[in-house]
């Protein structure tokens, strides 16, 4: 049962996570678009944000594999 | 890339795929008949640290495996150095005995004449397991690497760069550049390069030994274990307090501009916030590195569950596919490790504007 229930706690905060960086890709590519010149720093920035999200998502699956 | 060398690529790594069929033992002994394949045994002794480095496994069962030291310290005894060898399918050896299920699963216990497991004294275990060969192979690179670096400037001067140099240098002028400079400040960030650098190269050789499974040094699951990133994120945590000037503890423990009635919430969350920094550093790097070898273990799994040969290409595909991924994953949990380190430097040693 905690088995189950650790999954389901780890697909809940993948969805998190995925909102979240998806939000982050869509901003960048807007930015992007306006300004193509400025395309890499954009890039570095998003890849950098897109990290430390899947970090606090990570965070959750570590504690889901605890809990179980 | 021309299309022949692409070709021959891909049925090089086909006929690897076939080769991985001959040794998946990993399957339950159940008496009679049905032995089923349990994957998540199958992974987790892959990600987990062990005594031995086992390489493959016979038609016929038997193991071919490079048996490591074991050091173990107890007590009665005393150190006792010997290889995994005598320890391995359970025997006995001077009273020690690997732990193969159970709460102490994994462990070497001391038995005494009668069996009876002491679970209260466990001996001071300080192998050479499986993770620490494969932390000082990436050690004995990175010296070998950096050595040879800053000898070859000491004999041809600050020159154009070639050989190896020209491959580190760039590396080492974005640590300094890109995460040293813009967030330590130009005067201050010369003590603590040699610790971002030192995160930077030990981070990342050791993700990409990881990631190469064969031979035998590369192949080790270093930063997926906790207690390396652990370590790691203590040393950010002792840098951080050590060079904390009077501005920083000022703003920990009486942040300015806080009404004094407010303080005893705000001493406890900061407090919690300075060790939560490093924290979130140690758990993001572990479960980064861990995440992807699961799941590329996960998709070599398929093909002992379906148990045909078919499968293998789209596996080994997708395989190759999260290779990569875990490529761009190691080099950016690197940077992401030094830089936020380089950002709790900054936060420690910026003055009071």
């Amino acid at each position: 049962m905690t088995g189950t229930l650790a999954a389901i706690g780890a697909g809940l905060a993948v969805i998190g996570a995925g909102l979240g960086i998806g939000r982050i890709g869509s901003s960048a590519m807007d930015a992007i678009a306006r300004q193509p010149e400025a395309a890499s720093k954009i890039q570095t920035a998003m890849i950098i944000s897109a990290a430390l999200i899947e970090g606090v998502a990570l965070f959750a699956v570590v504690v889901a594999l605890i809990a179980q | 890339m021309k299309t022949r060398n692409l070709i021959s690529f891909f049925f090089f790594f086909l006929l690897a795929g076939t080769t991985i069929q001959a040794f998946g033992q990993e399957v339950e002994e159940k008496g009679d008949g049905k032995e089923k394949f349990k994957a998540s045994t199958y992974i987790l002794e892959h990600i987990a640290d062990s005594h031995e480095w086992h390489i493959l496994t016979k038609k016929n069962g038997e193991s071919v495996a490079i048996y490591l030291p074991v050091i173990i310290f107890s007590k009665e005894t005393g150190l006792n150095i010997f290889s995994s060898k005598r320890l391995a399918h359970g025997h006995e050896y001077k009273g020690f005995r690997l732990e193969e299920e159970g709460d102490l699963k994994g462990k070497i216990v001391l038995v005494n004449e009668e069996g009876h497991v002491d679970e209260e004294n466990l001996p001071l275990d300080l192998s050479m397991t499986k993770t620490v060969v494969g932390m000082l192979s990436a050690a004995i690179i990175g010296l070998l690497l950096f050595l040879s670096l800053a000898r070859s400037y000491k004999k041809t001067g600050i020159s154009h760069p070639k050989g190896i140099q020209s491959f580190l240098e760039p590396i080492i002028l974005f640590v300094r550049d890109d995460i040293a400079i813009p967030n330590i400040g130009k005067d201050k960030y010369e003590k603590f390069m040699p610790y971002l650098l030192t995160a930077f190269f030990f981070i990342l050789i050791n993700n990409v030994m990881g990631i190469v499974p064969f031979p035998p040094p590369f192949g080790a699951n270093v930063t997926g274990n906790i207690a390396v990133t652990l370590v790691l994120a203590l040393f950010t945590f002792f840098i951080t307090q050590f060079n904390g000037n009077k501005a920083y503890w000022r703003h920990i423990l009486a942040t300015p501009g806080v009404p004094f009635w407010l303080l005893p919430i705000m001493i406890p969350v900061e407090i919690m916030g300075m060790f939560a920094k490093p924290f979130a550093l140690m758990v993001r790097l572990f479960a980064n590195i861990t995440a992807g070898h699961i799941i590329v273990l996960s998709l070599v799994c398929i093909i002992f569950i379906f148990k045909s040969l078919a499968v293998a290409p789209v596996s080994v595909i997708f395989v190759i596919f999260m290779d990569c991924l875990e490529l761009l994953v190691a080099f950016l949990q690197a940077y992401v490790f030094t830089l936020l380190s380089a950002l709790f430097v900054s936060l420690a040693v910026r003055e009071h504007h």
